[in-house]
C-alpha cells in the first residue's frame, strides 16, 4: 500500500536549538566539517484505500505542522517509485 | 452573584486543581470543565490550566486544540468570552490561532522551575486589570517549551498595540522573543501566560500571593470594570 510522508521541518528563520545541540556535539566525534543541523520530523500516513493527497495536506496544515514556525512537504511513498508534491 | 469560572481538564492537564483553587481564593466559583464535553456550562468565563495535555505529542497544545470543549472555547473568545491560558494553556491557545506565535523549545534545551519576576505591561485585559501598568510581580515559571517566537512584524505589531501583557525580569528563563512572558488578542480578552499565577496566591506554598491579581482581574473585568 502506498504512504504518504510528510516531512516537517521548521521555518529557516526559527532557531533550532536541538539541531545547534547536534551540530556542537559533532567534534567530540571528530567531525569538524558540518556547518549547520537541523532537525525536523518524518510522518507516515496510510490511508485505508488510494492515497488522498488532498487530504494529506489538510492533515498537515492543520495538524501534522504548525504553519506558524513550521514548513511541510509531502511524498508518495510507494515500493518502488517515489512521486513528490509540495503544499 | 458569584461570578462562575470554568476550569478545563485535559488528558495530562496537571494544574487544573491549582487553578480552580485560585479562582476560589479569588472569591469566584470555579466550575470543572470537561475536554471532552463542547457544553460551557454557562461559565462566564475560562482558565486553560499547564500541564501535558495528550502527552505533549507532536506539539505542545497540538492536540488539545482539537478537544470538543476547545471548539465552543475558541468560538465564545471571539465573541468576547474572557479565557486565560497558562503555560500549556497558552499553547494550546497559539495552536488554536487565538493567539498570534507560537511556544517552543527552550532556547537552552533544560526544563526552568524558578520563581521569576515579571513586569505587567498591560493592565487593560480582562485578566490583568487590578494591577498597574508597569508592576512587578514574582510568580513560579516552569516549562520546557516556552520560547515565545513570531515574525518580526507580529511582534512589532504587538508591542505597537499594547498586547505584550508581560515580560521576563531580571533573567529570560526560556529565549522568549522580546523576553516576551504573556500576551492577549487584540480585544483584551484571551490572555496567554507562560509563568503560573496559580501557583502564587497563597502564603505557604507561593512565593508571593501576587498571582492572584490575574484572579481578581477577571472578577474586576465581569463585574463590568472597563478592562
Amino acid at each position: 500500500m502506498p504512504r504518504v510522508v510528510v516531512d516537517v521541518m521548521l521555518k529557516p528563520e526559527i532557531l533550532d536549538p536541538q539541531g545547534q545541540a547536534v551540530a556542537n556535539a559533532l567534534p567530540r566525534l571528530g567531525v569538524t566539517d558540518v556547518s549547520s543541523v537541523r532537525i525536523g520530523r518524518r510522518i507516515e500516513i496510510e490511508f485505508a484505500g488510494q492515497p488522498d493527497l488532498d487530504r494529506a495536506r489538510e492533515i498537515a496544515d492543520k495538524l501534522l505542522a504548525n504553519p506558524v514556525i513550521e514548513d511541510f512537504s509531502i511524498t508518495v511513498v510507494d515500493a518502488a517509485d517515489v512521486q513528490e508534491s509540495h503544499p | 452573584m458569584t461570578a462562575r469560572i470554568g476550569v478545563v481538564t485535559f488528558p495530562g492537564s496537571l494544574d487544573d486543581r491549582d487553578a480552580a483553587r485560585a479562582v476560589r481564593i479569588a472569591g469566584a466559583e470555579a466550575v470543572p470543565l470537561w475536554h471532552d464535553d463542547a457544553d460551557l456550562h454557562g461559565v462566564d468565563a475560562v482558565v486553560l490550566p499547564g500541564g501535558f495535555s495528550y502527552g505533549d505529542y507532536l506539539r505542545c497544545g497540538a492536540i488539545a486544540r482539537f478537544a470538543p470543549v476547545m471548539e465552543t472555547i475558541a468560538a465564545g473568545a471571539r465573541d468576547g468570552l474572557p479565557v486565560l491560558g497558562i503555560c500549556n494553556g497558552f499553547q494550546i491557545l497559539c495552536e488554536a490561532h487565538l493567539l498570534p506565535g507560537a511556544l517552543t523549545r527552550n532556547q537552552h534545551l533544560h526544563f526552568r522551575n524558578r520563581d521569576q519576576w515579571l513586569r505587567v505591561e498591560s493592565a487593560g485585559t480582562a485578566w490583568t486589570n487590578a494591577f498597574q501598568a508597569g508592576q512587578e510581580v514574582l510568580v513560579p515559571v516552569k516549562n520546557g517549551e516556552g520560547c515565545y517566537v513570531a515574525d518580526e512584524r507580529t511582534l512589532d505589531e504587538l508591542e505597537a498595540t499594547g498586547r505584550v501583557v508581560a515580560r521576563y525580569l531580571h533573567g529570560n528563563p526560556n529565549g522568549s522573543l522580546r523576553d516576551i512572558a504573556g500576551i492577549t488578542n487584540e480585544a483584551g480578552n484571551v490572555v496567554g501566560l507562560m509563568p503560573h499565577p496559580e501557583h502564587a496566591v497563597e502564603a505557604l506554598t507561593g512565593p508571593s500571593l501576587d498571582g492572584l491579581g490575574f484572579f481578581t482581574s477577571i472578577l474586576k473585568h465581569l463585574a463590568g470594570a472597563p478592562a
